[in-house]
């Protein structure tokens, strides 16, 4: 009863409580997070620095990294005007089926990423819907570049959407209404108003969107018949070279995931503290 | 009301908006997932039945699930705390423990997979201490377990933390000038509180444990009928061209995602009428 008595005591639990289930919480992060994180880098040097830089100098590897990079330079923004464009139609209006809408928009999430990939081979590969069709024309889709992107559209499909969907709700019409009253075309409404407000937003939507399209695996293996220099993505290299028992260069262009997974936190952590400040200065 | 019908029609854009919305959603995510559908009728139901309850695929639902329940279940408690510890206390270098959460969610699994195999193999950095003790993690179905823990422990985190910040310290301190003890604070007026986001968190985390695949290959040793997870059976059969089997084998894997998403739903309802 004592200790009710007074301030701070009764919001928190004892000392030593605290402190024990703050050392098994870091336990649990250090085992769980940490180790790995840094395992990475160090299996990636663990053959020294030249093997690094041989490993990531490749001729493979660098095909790998520019296949990586245009995946996400076609998906990203893709899906990113895709974003936009159902953040303002869902946001902005009520209409009937709109909580549909949403929870088909969040759909990817919940689809194995063995599955993402497997519905393109159902449709254009060669015993697919459009395979007889696109093979007498002599288009490749699948085991090509073509399926690699659709893949990574797929799995990117709902991240800048469902980020910006509750951040333009949360911020209403009001001030692009007096813009309009103002005089302000649609365009320009949406433009120098509603884009400044969720600017934070769409960084945070785009940068882990980013990374997941480059570093989608499950998907992008279904459909990419693994043609070494070809078709191959860093992460699928990544899985060709362990397999292969050539562990130091795996590691190798795993650590350059790693760094982009770290990059990915930094900036999305940035965003996070812009929104919140945005938020409290409205 | 009528102003306020008038109100709404100022805003511009509406048609074109909804139409794309609606015609890339169609393209991109409604066509192909129909494609799994109409390819899985082409089968008769005794085929399909067939299929999906061969022993090994039975054996592959019993791995993947038996094991994403273990991992969610481990994830709902040290998830929770690990949320408590970040919202309730300080200590150094906790920014940093709080934006490390969501490592699973930017590490691309391939590297996971790769790295936690390394780790929990009987020469790498845990494993080696584990190996004294008789416990074999990597190539069994724990190896799979610690890699859905991995990918797990954002989902709880991060639902459960939001609800922690709000609850509201007069409830608390309510409850203890009323002469209850810490503890039943702790477990009649806080966790009732956090008890939905809890399980919105635990059926995330088992979502995605069941469907993930690149962060678990390289450390389960897919041994079929042992440590053989679904999502791998599926990609086996389509490199055998076996396109009914994986087809079949999908289609169960995209129902299981439909009810989990039904069940996350109803949670997530839930927990917003409690906040209210």
């Amino acid at each position: 009863m004592r200790n009710n008595i007074g301030t701070g005591r009764l919001q928190t639990e004892p000392a030593l409580v605290r402190w024990f289930m703050i050392a098994v919480a870091l336990v649990f992060v250090g085992l769980f997070l940490m180790l790995p994180l840094a395992a990475v880098f160090s299996q990636a040097f663990e053959k020294g620095v030249s093997v690094y830089l041989e490993s990531i100098t490749d001729a493979d590897t660098l095909s790998s990294i520019k296949l990586t990079l245009i995946a996400a330079a076609i998906a990203v923004p893709l899906n990113l005007v895709f974003g936009v464009t159902a953040a303002w139609a869902i946001a902005k209006f009520t209409f009937p089926g709109k909580n549909l809408l949403i929870t088909l928009v969040d759909l990817p999430f919940s689809v194995s990423p063995v599955i993402s990939g497997l519905i393109y081979v159902l449709i254009f590969g060669l015993q697919g819907w459009l395979g007889p069709w696109l093979y007498a024309h002599d288009i490749e889709i699948i085991f090509a570049v073509p399926g690699i992107v659709l893949a990574t559209i797929f799995v990117t499909f709902p991240f800048i959407a469902r980020e910006l969907i509750p951040l333009m709700e949360a911020q209403g019409k009001e001030e692009e209404e007096a813009a309009l009253v103002l005089g302000a075309s649609g365009l320009q409404t949406f433009f120098r108003v509603t884009l400044p407000n969720v600017k934070w937003g769409i960084i945070y939507g785009v940068i882990l969107c980013n990374a997941r399209a480059m570093g989608e695996f499950g998907a992008v293996s279904v459909v990419s018949g693994h043609i070494r220099g070809m078709t191959n993505t860093m992460p699928l290299h990544v899985e060709i070279l362990y397999n292969e028992y050539n562990y130091a260069a795996a590691f190798a262009v795993a650590s350059l995931l790693a760094f982009l997974a770290l990059v990915t936190l930094a900036v999305k952590t940035i965003a996070e503290w812009n929104m919140q400040r945005q938020f409290k200065d409205n | 009301m009528k102003l306020h019908k008038l109100h709404k029609n100022v805003l511009p854009g509406f048609a074109p908006t909804i139409g794309f919305t609606i015609f890339y959603l169609s393209l991109i995510v409604l066509i192909p997932l129909s494609a799994l559908v109409f390819r899985t009728s082409t089968l008769g139901w005794n085929e399909f039945i067939a299929i999906v309850t061969e022993p090994r695929v039975v054996a592959s639902y019993r791995v993947t699930f038996g094991a994403a329940i273990v991992a969610a279940s481990v994830n709902a408690i040290f998830g929770v705390l690990l949320a408590w510890v970040l919202v309730r206390y300080t200590f150094p270098g906790r920014k940093i423990v709080d934006a490390l959460v969501d490592l699973p969610f930017a590490l691309p699994t391939a590297v996971a997979g790769i790295t936690l195999a390394t780790i929990y193999s009987p020469s790498g950095w845990v494993g080696r201490y584990l190996e004294p003790l008789g416990i074999k993690a990597a190539f069994t179905p724990l190896g799979i377990t610690l890699a859905m823990i991995f990918i797990g422990l954002p989902f709880v985190v991060r639902t459960v933390q939001p609800v922690m910040e709000d609850i509201e310290v007069e409830l608390e301190e309510a409850a203890a000038c009323l002469g209850a003890t810490r503890f039943q604070t702790l477990s009649r007026v806080i966790f009732p509180a956090l008890l939905p986001s809890i399980l919105t968190g635990f059926a995330l985390a088992f979502a995605r444990g069941v469907g993930e695949y690149g962060s678990i290959i390289f450390i389960a040793g897919n041994m079929p009928m042992v440590s053989e997870i679904t999502p791998l059976l599926i990609i086996t059969k389509l490199e055998q061209f076996d396109y009914p089997g994986a087809t079949a084998i999908a289609l169960v894997m995209l129902l299981a995602s439909f009810f989990m998403l039904l069940v996350i739903n109803l949670l997530q309802k839930w927990s917003r009428r409690y906040a209210e």
